[in-house]
């Protein structure tokens, strides 16, 4: 027996043991009618051959682990960045303890979201009457100041519409006449989380600023000077947003951060459970429209909402999740150009600081090859880091980057020397980047928590920067924006250099004279 | 009238007036609708006295999850050497994506794929021209890059059912063309029924249907029967549960022959009507297929109870009673052996936890199995609900686990919860991840007891020395003593000292 009330040995050991060991060869030799071993073997060899990749590309219909979620996602990570606001997603309710459980094991934070719960008899009738009871219910028990829907893929594709469904619910007094309903389609079945971010924030801004569905006049914009700050599906918002409002506030910019889940995300341990916290307020949201200029952080994630706000008179600008010095500095001067100020000295010797500590670590950096996967503005902010530290991005893959995309890393590619092998892989998944792991052996992978998988099976250490990281704990409270974030992020990349040399090089009378106390 | 008792009258009453207080929230016809699902235990009473497996209420932020959870994330995921597909929408099948947390041992994306995401990834041409032909070629493309996988399944999400795809058809004709192979459509869409419940029970039909029905008598499992063959059914190896449990049971004499589903093949399934016994931890998602193949295999089935040396005993005896005295002598030899091990663990953690109150809410079995694992400790549980139980489950659970006063919740949502913990203000919660830091947040100690928190096993005589040790980990940690500023403690105290 191998436990112990003194010591209690849970999973990581306790099969371990020769009890355990022992049951489980016998189950695996006499009753799971298992592969013959060396043929396991051969596969597992062969797996890692050219001649597997390409059939491995060759895949026209199987998707496997992808790096993308679906758009209702991106739609509940939106609402829950404004004031008292409770998402609601028309459909299946088991579709809601999804989104629920997943930003819970991300951000170890409750979300708060309701489902319409519809069943068979909704797929035949329609989920008007969900809508009805389901509103109610939400406006009568958490006393929300918005509720903002959403859809599942089995509201879509019965053609439920939500406009007209919103409007009957409210004469049917679900929630009073003016209560703001905003709502967005975000069918499953196109684009994938960071779609449902833009129509969804789209829906959000319009709602507010063209007439809340023909049941008000249209705001008209009078330009105050001030900025609007659009983060994008991020799994750093709560770090992020909140050095974001630090930099601001640093430049003496006048801005509203549209959708700031920072503090929902981000709550004490006091006693209390704060369903709501901080958000944009509603009435900052409508009074954006009155903004001179709208910032996107995340181009990809904004591909409807920053037309539609430019056609309200702002000057908009999208960027790409920026990490590297110089993309901070053409975030900054963006900044202060579009709000008439100028980037203060403290922000200047932050760069300064940045770039000092390139300068003390970039011989670890330079010329090692990273393979780079997640949504097209993070890869592409962390390729152009990597490019800034001399190392080379030599496999970029987004599941979700579209063709613009990709043409954009190519371009950011050959704008240096150490692009020059690099390659971009977009609507491709993890099945397709193992092989190229294999064929194409990159020093470290930078991707989310699945990327264990590649780590284990291709050897490849794992820099975790992304979504979701369930495996590892607090990581979305530092920023990744910024002259701070990008000390952040090259910080994370060194830990994992280092540690790397140090795992290589401890076994002691062999290779321990490369054990430098001092890298 | 002894103290005891009036506690219990008090305890009652305070929970009666909670329930409507609750109510009390809702619109008229919610508050209708959700009485029924609230209740305070009565001693001697036959059930709960709640109604249960019904449609959730729009808009309450039910716990529940769906149809597909149950098949894809309960029963067939787990199977290790099928590739089970998630068909439709990329979305389920990536929340889903290793969160169960179903153990197993095998090469990864060579012989085993437990741990990995496969889907159609339905593109809008796909909800309009239909996915049976994406599907069929889906299947070619798994038996190329994965030619060592023993069987296919297709999990369908909410828009199959919707367009009307024919994945029947599609897996008949594949699994000719492959000579035979199993491949097995499950009509397991999200909007079917009310809750994972019925995931499950679709689930079960499917392996009737496709690899009971369809055995070829000649390709039977290759080993010689024993008159000790079991299967465990409904242990889906969560954190090492099964092996936790299956250890006993070959310590005692038995042989195990099929782990239902975790840990599983394809070869156990269809090797288990060989079995003398179906031994069933998880009744509500597999008692199914145990009455299936009593039916038609003549294959009696015992439910028992893993949680706790109280129950363990209970259960070992139970299942020896099934068979001779070889195997009698066996269970008592094993409970001799792990007593030590039991008192040792209660001794150390006993008098940590005693009179410490749970709260429970969870899925199929745990809302009643794990009661007797907290009452070895000391512990008592004072309110406990189910996701998705029916009302067999509840019988259960009031014949046989709570106590007087208990209070019950069916289909629990958030605010209820929230109150209901609010005013009971139990020494542990125990219940899932969307929880957890709900209540954490309020200061109060919890358990996921879904996952085991990312720790287990939790089953058997081994998994019981980690459950104590994890609850006196959760109740007894520091941090719950800084949840309140030192500042607002003193104000706190002043305002009551002036009263």
């Amino acid at each position: 027996m191998a436990q112990n009330a003194d010591n209690v040995l849970d999973h990581f050991d306790l099969f371990r043991g020769p009890e355990y060991q022992q049951m489980l060869a016998n189950k695996a030799e006499k009753f799971e009618g298992r592969r013959d071993p060396a043929e396991v073997e051969r596969v597992r060899e062969w797996l890692k051959t050219e001649e597997y990749q390409e059939k491995n590309f060759a895949r026209e219909a199987l998707t496997v682990n992808p790096a993308k979620a679906c758009q209702p996602l991106g739609a509940v990570f939106v609402a829950v960045g404004f004031e008292g606001t409770v998402p609601f997603v028309h459909g299946s309710q088991g579709c809601v303890a999804y989104y629920r459980s997943h930003f819970s094991r991300h951000f170890k934070e409750p979300t708060s979201c309701v489902s319409s719960s519809m069943t068979e008899d909704a797929a035949v009738f329609g989920g008007l009457n969900n809508m009805i009871d389901g509103l109610a219910n939400t406006h009568a028990m958490y006393k929300p100041k918005m509720i903002a829907v959403s859809t599942t893929c089995m509201a879509e594709v019965i053609g439920d519409d939500l406009n007209a469904f919103i409007k009957t619910a409210k004469e049917k007094g679900s929630v009073p006449m003016d209560f703001d309903v905003p709502f967005a389609h975000t069918p499953a079945f196109v684009g994938s989380h960071i779609t449902g971010y833009d129509n969804a924030m789209k829906g959000i801004i319009e709602h507010f600023w063209d007439g809340k569905a023909g049941t008000t006049e249209k705001l008209v914009p009078t330009p105050n000077g001030s900025i609007n700050f659009i983060g994008g599906f991020d799994g750093y918002t709560v770090g992020n947003l909140r050095e974001i409002k630090r930099i601001f506030n640093e430049m003496g910019v006048k801005y509203t951060i549209l959708g700031d889940n920072s503090d929902v995300w981000d709550t004490p341990t006091d006693g209390e459970f704060r369903m709501y916290d901080g958000g944009t307020t509603l009435e900052d949201a409508a009074n954006a429209v009155h903004a001179s200029a709208t910032i996107s952080m995340q181009e990809y994630c904004t591909e409807k909402t920053l037309p539609m706000v430019a056609e309200h008179g702002h000057q908009v600008a999208a960027f790409n999740h920026p990490i590297s010095v110089k993309a901070t500095d053409k975030f900054l001067m963006t900044v202060a150009k579009l709000a008439g100020v100028e980037i203060p000295a403290s922000l200047e010797k932050e760069r300064g600081r940045l770039v000092d500590a390139i300068a003390d670590s970039s011989a670890h950096i330079h010329g090692k090859k990273f393979a780079i996967y997640g949504d097209p503005d993070l890869c592409y902010g962390l390729a152009e880091f990597l490019l800034e530290l001399g190392a080379e991005p030599t496999t970029v893959l987004a599941t979700n980057g579209n063709k613009r995309w990709e043409e954009k890393m190519k371009a950011l590619f050959a704008s240096s020397p150490f692009g020059k092998d690099c390659q971009v892989y977009s609507q491709k998944d993890l099945w397709h980047l193992r092989s190229l792991l294999f064929t194409r052996p990159v020093d470290f992978l930078i991707g989310n928590t699945y990327g264990k998988y590649l780590e284990r099976d291709t050897n490849t250490p794992l820099i975790r920067i992304g979504f979701p990281i369930f495996d590892r704990h607090h990581k979305h409270r530092y920023p990744v924006w910024g002259y701070q974030g990008g000390l952040n992020v090259l910080v994370q990349i060194l830990d994992k250099i280092f540690d790397t040399m140090d795992a290589n090089t401890m076994i002691a009378g062999k290779t321990d004279y490369s054990f430098d106390i001092i890298r | 009238m002894s103290v005891a008792n009036e506690e219990t009258v008090d305890i009652k009453a305070r929970n009666k007036d909670l329930i409507k207080e609750v109510l009390a929230v809702y619109p008229e016809k919610t508050a209708k609708r959700r009485a029924k699902h609230l209740n305070v235990h009565e001693q001697g009473k036959s059930d709960c006295g709640v109604k249960s497996n019904i449609k959730s209420i729009p808009g309450v932020m039910t716990i529940r999850g769906c149809a597909y959870a149950g098949s894809k994330g309960v029963v067939w995921g787990p199977i290790k050497d099928m590739v089970h597909i998630s068909h439709g929408p990329v979305g389920c099948g990536q929340y889903s994506w290793s969160s169960r947390r179903n153990y197993f041992i095998g090469v990864t994306g060579v012989d085993s794929f437990g741990t990995m995401q496969f889907t159609s990834d339905f593109q809008e041409k796909d909800i309009v021209f239909g996915g049976d032909k994406k599907l069929a070629k889906l299947m070619d493309e798994i038996q190329e890059l994965f030619p060592l996988n023993n069987g296919i399944t297709v999990q369908s999400e909410c828009p199959i059912g919707l367009i009307g795809d024919d994945i029947e058809a599609v897996s008949k004709v594949k699994s000719k063309e492959y000579g035979g192979k199993t491949i097995v459509p499950v009509r397991c869409e999200g909007f079917r029924g009310v809750s994972q419940s019925l995931g499950h029970h679709i689930a079960n039909d499917a392996v009737r249907d496709y690899i009971f029905d369809k055995q070829d008598p000649a390709k039977l499992a290759a080993f010689e029967s024993t008159p000790y063959d079991v299967a465990i059914i409904g242990d889906y190896n969560i954190g090492g549960d099964a092996w936790a449990s299956r250890i006993l049971l070959e310590e005692m004499g038995l042989r195990v022959i099929a782990q239902w589903s975790g840990d599983g093949t394809l070869a156990e399934l269809e090797a288990t009507p060989k079995a003398k016994l179906n031994v069933l931890h998880c009744y509500r998602s597999m008692n199914y297929i145990s009455r299936h193949m009593e039916e038609k295999f003549g294959i009696p089935w015992c439910e028992y109870n893993f949680f706790g040396p109280t129950k363990i005993v209970d259960s070992l005896r139970k299942i020896a009673s099934y068979f001779d005295d070889k195997i009698k002598e066996g269970a008592e030899r094993v409970i001799a052996k792990y007593q030590p091990l039991m008192d040792a663990v209660v001794a150390k953690y006993r008098p940590r936890l005693e009179g410490k109150t749970v709260m429970l809410y969870v899925g199929g079995l745990r809302p009643r199995h794990v009661i007797g694992a907290y009452e070895d400790l000391g512990m008592v549980v004072v309110g406990t609900g189910y996701e998705f139980a029916h009302n067999d489950d509840y019988q259960r659970t009031a014949q046989h686990y709570v106590k007087d006063g208990t209070l019950i919740y069916d289909d629990v949502n958030g605010y209820e919860f929230e109150k209901f913990v609010e005013k009971v203000q139990p020494d542990l919660v125990g219940s899932g991840i969307k929880e957890k830091y709900v209540f954490q947040k309020m200061g109060v100690p919890f358990r996921q007891m879904h996952s085991w928190d990312y720790s287990g096993p939790y089953h058997g005589y081994d998994g019981f020395a980690i459950f104590a040790r994890d609850m006196d980990m959760a109740i007894n940690a520091p941090v719950w003593k800084m949840a309140k500023a030192p500042w607002k403690e003193e104000a706190a105290a002043k305002a009551i000292a002036a009263e």
